[in-house]
């Protein structure tokens, strides 16, 4: 009746998972309860959750992101804290099976869970308003993505109470993900929650690309577009090319586990290393799909606290095309010890190595941005300097790493992980957390407290020094990666420094709540009334913070790169235009119907409960089909609407 | 054309170089479909290049030239070919509003796909029936997953033909309901494209 369900999956023999989820209960249980008391959820249900507006969305995948950092990064310091403390006679508090879960949790979680949605929310955020335009293409498309996301999310999390998670990493590779070796639900947890948020950010794909392509303010031609918007692109390019390979290699693991087929297994003519070849065809665009958009945020952070142009527009655009195509030619890089040969290695490295070409061309771009403008030292402008510095150390220890020998002593070891933190903490985190910073007066009508986000950017740029520079040279000294007992005592203050180092970047996590809180509670001095809080060089600061729902009431008329710095400098006075009326997408609860099934699926799926299943599944295809029928999917903003807020907003009288 | 002209072109010299401004819901929504679709392309790609990897991998087992029949997979083929014909005569049709020829030629495309779908179960089962099932062998694996994922997404496409059959007869062919046929075409003609590759790569090459 209830597959492999029993009540043998709640771990009540062990202690730490159960409080740790005992907490989140009850903290999860006080919201609702504060949601239903203060009766919040009409509010919730129309604004956000049915809510099909770019803006809202990804608002809620950013809030997504953060709330998941904190898991990761509470996994990062349980390991932190096992390594140093786990030396010689000491065991450590965490058992290896344990242990091996956490770390897989870990990178599941923070590549999956944090980077991801951190990005996409922000180019939902951002991507429609830069370009001038209303919403994205597939607004209500838009919704489902978010909520398949956010299932991925909790399906992991609740492996956390009911049953186990995976202990093969967080790239699974067989055999060990193979039933035989991993016989319990734990690989198909991750498995599973991988699938169903990897078909959410498919569809996101499919969506920008659409409407960066196709959906532009009159006059945008290509070269028009805000640095931003191509990354965007670029990366949105990048998931239409990778994602369904990895969709199609977890296929074939879950036929291998489920059906008894024999893709990657031992026996009967598997190949273990197709997996690791598929895996990082997509899993080596993956990391150019986390960084590009930042990229993209660094570009906008330079240009408008400097107060002049990207320094060479053009190269940065073709820099950016050029690593989407060559992230497509280094993936063999991850796995040069598997055996590939002389001659094919030497080409994997030649190209990891040349790639290192156009992200060192954006570098100079930024600094010569920088160089000679009229700098405004605010939180994201340290997240940039913070940025290229740490950023270039990260990616000289790459083109080390791209060097096939030097791989061959240095795969699997410390160095490796504090190689690949360098670059996705110093670009993807920093990245992430200054396009929060500096969109934030954007989505909510007041600036954040820069005095908070400055402490935090301190925190998460010691903290990061000290948690991962003992790891490089820990991994030169021989210590590999995912150890759960360490051997040689001369590492230990090493990795004491290293749990140092963790604990502040926990400051700084802690000084980003903070910042939060105090800047809420200060919000009324520190408004937003004209839009425009950075003397901003692209159209989403023409827009009033909030932006309404529609964005523009007209359409913005583009004439150069840099628009609204451009309409700034001209100064057209405010001619009132003609409104006319607008059609905007109306709310669909199809999104969380949708990852309701999906969870619910996705939960029978790991259990075996095939009747949950079957059930589930003609469910969400009846929801899809009833949709499909619908026609009304819009409605109408009439144009006496639109003029009469675009009035109070520009402090016009009442129509004559 | 120099750079500095290129910076200042006024919005209405703008158009014809991409700044014509939002397109219109039709081409959006084809555009967007162009684009998933790619991303189908890569998909089966992947299947596609692990059947490549396992194809020689039979353990023992039985090989593509003992298991294939050429005939049977020659009339499937022309079924689906055949198909998408008859599924263009209906997109024409509906375009020029004839509803009685629009059904007919949808109801064939219906039919052929059907048919494959027939003929493709008939082989699977047979091949299960004399022990050559997906579990066999990795060759065995790649054969079904590939093959079986094709077969799935012509189900689907099935599905969705009778859906917008449906749409077409009780709201007419309206402008919405027209976008979504231009879809459905889209999607039965690259699962054409998609067999011409299984249909070479798995039969023509392996039967040998």
């Amino acid at each position: 009746m209830l597959g492999r369900l029993s009540w043998a999956a709640i771990p009540l023999d062990q202690p730490l998972p159960l409080y740790s989820m005992g907490v989140v209960g009850l903290v999860i249980l006080a919201v609702l309860v504060l949601v239903t008391v203060k009766g919040w959820w009409p509010y919730l249900w129309r604004e956000w959750i049915t809510s099909v507006d770019h803006k809202r969305i990804g608002v809620m995948y950013v809030i997504l992101g953060l709330v998941m950092l904190l898991r990761g990064y509470s996994d990062a310091i349980m390991m932190r804290t096992q390594q140093a403390i786990a030396i010689g006679d000491a065991q450590g508090y965490l058992p290896p099976d344990h242990y091996d879960q956490i770390f897989s949790a870990h990178g599941t979680i923070m590549i999956f869970f944090v980077a991801m949605p951190l990005v996409i929310g922000l180019m939902n955020f951002a991507v429609p308003l830069q370009l001038g335009v209303r919403d994205v293409a597939f607004p209500t498309l838009n919704s489902v993505s978010f909520w398949l996301t956010a299932t991925g999310a909790l399906l992991v999390n609740l492996s956390l109470v009911i049953g186990a998670f995976s202990r093969a990493t967080w790239w699974g590779y067989p055999p060990l993900s193979e039933i035989a070796y991993s016989p319990d639900e734990g690989v198909d947890y991750y498995l599973w929650s991988l699938q169903i948020s990897g078909i959410g950010t498919l569809l996101t794909g499919v969506n920008f690309v659409t409407t960066i392509l196709k959906l532009r303010a009159p006059g945008m031609t290509y070269m028009r577009m805000p640095v931003f918007c191509w990354t965007a692109l670029a990366a949105n390019m990048l998931i239409v090319a990778a994602f369904p390979v990895l969709t199609a290699t977890f296929v074939m693991l879950l036929l291998d586990r489920y059906l008894g087929m024999h893709f990657f297994t031992n026996d009967l003519g598997g190949n273990q290393m197709m997996y690791a070849s598929l895996f990082w065809t997509w899993g080596h665009p993956e990391v150019y799909i986390l960084i590009l958009p930042c990229f993209g945020v660094f570009s906008e952070v330079a240009a408008t606290f400097s107060g002049k142009g990207l320094f060479s527009y053009r190269s940065m655009v073709w820099a950016t095309l050029g690593i989407c195509i060559l992230s497509f030619m280094v993936w063999l890089h991850h796995f040069f010890t598997m055996g590939a040969g002389a001659d094919v290695n030497a080409i994997f490295g030649i190209m990891s190595a040349i790639i290192a070409v156009p992200t060192g061309a954006k570098v100079f771009n930024w600094l010569f941005t920088l160089f000679r403008g009229r700098i405004v030292f605010t939180t994201p402008v340290l997240y940039l300097i913070g940025f290229m510095v740490t950023f270039v150390i990260g990616g000289l220890t790459g083109v080390l790493l791209a060097v096939p020998p030097v791989n061959f002593e240095l795969h699997n070891s410390a160095f490796l992980v504090a190689h690949f933190h360098n670059v996705i903490i110093g670009g993807v985190v920093y990245g992430a957390l200054a396009g929060y910073n500096y969109w934030f007066p954007k989505a909510f009508g007041f600036t954040l407290d820069d005095r908070w986000g400055k402490a935090s950017f301190w925190c998460w740029l010691i903290g990061f020094y000290l948690a991962f520079f003992p790891l490089y040279q820990l991994g030169l000294m021989g210590m590999t990666r995912r150890l759960q007992h360490i051997a040689d005592p001369s590492w230990q203050p090493l990795l004491l420094v290293a749990e140092a180092g963790a604990i502040v970047i926990f400051l700084g996590i802690l000084c980003q709540i903070a910042q939060l809180y105090v800047s809420i509670r200060t919000r009324e001095e520190r408004r937003d009334l004209t839009g425009d809080p950075w003397n901003g060089r692209t159209l989403e600061w023409a827009t009033p913070s909030p932006p309404p729902a529609y964005n523009f009431a007209v359409l913005p008329r583009v004439e150069t790169i840099d628009a609204f710095s451009n309409m700034k400098r001209r100064g057209q006075p405010p001619v009132e235009p003609s409104y006319e009326p607008i059609e905007m997408p109306r709310n669909s609860p199809i999104g969380i119907v949708n990852a309701f099934f999906a969870t619910v699926v996705g939960f029978a799926l790991i259990w075996h409960i095939w009747w949950i299943v079957i059930l589930g599944l003609l469910a969400a295809a009846v929801g899809i089909l009833a949709f499909g029928w619908s026609e009304n999917r819009e409605r109408e903003v009439p144009a006496s609407e639109i003029a009469r807020r675009e009035r109070a907003r520009l402090g016009l009288g009442r129509p004559a | 054309m120099t750079i500095a002209t290129l910076d200042f072109v006024p919005t209405e010299l703008a158009r014809g170089r991409g700044g014509g401004g939002p397109a219109p819901t039709r081409i959006v929504v084809a555009y967007g479909f162009w684009i998933f679709l790619l991303s189908d392309f890569v998909l089966f790609s992947g299947l596609f290049a692990a059947y490549a990897v396992l194809s020689g991998n039979t353990a023992g087992g039985p090989t593509g030239s003992e298991l294939f029949n050429l005939r049977s997979v020659f009339i499937e083929t022309m079924c689906l070919l055949f198909s998408s014909y008859t599924c263009g005569l209906g997109a024409l049709s509906a375009e020029r509003r004839q509803p009685g020829r629009f059904l007919v030629f949808n109801a064939l495309t219906f039919a052929l796909g059907a048919a494959f779908l027939i003929i493709e179960s008939t082989e699977f089962a047979g091949m299960v029936s004399k022990g050559a099932g997906p579990s066999r062998s990795a060759f065995l694996s790649g054969f079904f997953t590939l093959v079986g994922t094709h077969g799935v997404h012509v189900t689907g496409g099935l599905i969705f033909l009778v859906y917008m059959m449906a749409q077409a007869i009780a709201k007419g062919l309206r402008p919405h309901v027209l976008r979504r046929l231009l879809c459905f075409s889209l999607f039965w003609h690259a699962l054409d494209i998609v067999w011409v590759g299984v249909f070479m790569l798995v039969y023509l090459m392996g039967a040998r």
